[in-house]
């Protein structure tokens, strides 16, 4: 079968990130890897670069993992990695946290590659609620 | 007296002390600005992160000041849970690769190693001058550092014109409107407080200069 595209969720919050996940991996189904990484490094509220690191080995099956951060450091701690240590098939995209996920996870199930989830991630953007 | 090769791996090592000791003298009054304009973990994070660089030092054994750099770099990502831990991560990380494993480095490698901290968090923040961010204390301090090195003046003397304009530069944030990190989310209301990266990052660069003058 299609190896599916990963995606992390990067937030400051655990509570915030497990909770997203729950809703994007019960909108995709039980193929996409849906990963967490929330939480600083003493599990309180921030980010941790390890925590990161663990979450995109875990999604990545093999075909990218695709990563959305909610705010500020989970985004530059994600920038961080991406620099110095994760390869190509890892990307960062500017999307709406929820929206975002929701998307990208989704875009995954169908078996897009992985410049089409990033990319049905950042267009989560122009979604209307009303 | 400094020499011209005077910086060492125990420079870095006292550097970092420096930085433990006085984030935690200072822990309070950073708390105290950030809790104005952000979320007010700023003084607690670098507390908990240059720790964790302390005790990572300790550890080591012989490496050269270039490595100890990129080992206090790599800690503080792990360790500092805010923007810090990225931003001077990978500040550490890039000033310890200029040197390389050489044992030694003098006052212009030491400009080197913060030219490149500063290309580095300019690159990852994307953050310019005048944002209200840490780039506000740390740019002044490498212009001032390479202007007075180059004029041939005593390290010490650099250093200390280069705490001066970090400092200055930190002050300087108060009227500025932040553009970048979570005081920008505040818009117009995050002018009349100063930034708490701008402050310690001069913070940090008073320890440099300790350190540097501990060694002679």
């Amino acid at each position: 079968m299609t190896k599916l595209v990963g995606i992390v969720l990067v937030s400051h919050s655990s509570e915030l990130a497990r909770g997203l996940a729950e809703v994007a991996a019960q909108v995709a189904g039980p193929e996409v890897r849906v990963e967490p990484a929330g939480g600083g490094p003493d599990g309180s509220l921030g980010t941790s670069g390890d925590v990161v690191r663990e979450a995109i080995a875990r999604a990545d099956a093999g075909a990218g993992v695709v990563v959305l951060a909610d705010l500020g450091s989970a985004v530059l701690t994600v920038r961080h990695l991406l620099k110095t240590e994760l390869n190509g098939q890892v990307r960062l995209v500017d999307a709406p946290f929820v929206e975002g996920a929701v998307s990208a996870a989704v875009t995954s199930a169908a078996g897009a590659a992985l410049d089409d989830v990033a990319r049905a991630a950042e267009e989560a953007r122009g979604a209307r609620k009303l | 007296m400094i020499t011209e090769r005077d910086l060492d791996a125990a420079t870095v090592s006292n550097w970092m002390r420096e930085i433990e000791s006085v984030i935690r003298a200072e822990r309070d009054h950073l708390v105290q600005l950030d809790a104005a304009i952000g979320d007010g973990d700023h003084g607690t994070n670098m507390l908990r992160g240059f720790e964790a660089v302390v005790q990572a030092l300790g550890a080591d054994s012989g490496s050269p000041p270039g490595r100890l750099l990129v080992l206090a770099g790599r800690t503080l990502v792990s360790s500092v849970g805010g923007a810090s831990g990225p931003l001077w991560g990978s500040a550490l990380r890039s000033g310890g690769r200029v040197l390389g494993d050489q044992a030694t480095f003098e006052g212009q490698e030491l400009v080197e190693v913060l030219a490149a901290a500063l290309a580095s968090v300019k690159d990852l923040g994307a953050a310019s001058p005048g944002d209200k961010t840490m780039v506000d204390a740390l740019e002044p301090a490498v212009d001032t550092l390479r202007e007075r090195v180059a004029a041939g003046a005593p390290l010490a003397d650099a250093l200390d014109e280069a705490c001066a304009a970090a400092e200055a530069g930190g002050r300087a944030t108060i009227p500025m409107q932040a553009r970048k990190g979570r005081a920008s989310y505040l818009g117009e209301r995050s002018i009349g407080h100063q930034d708490p990266g701008a402050t310690s990052t001069g913070l940090i660069l008073r320890a440099l200069q300790r350190a540097v003058a501990t060694g002679s």
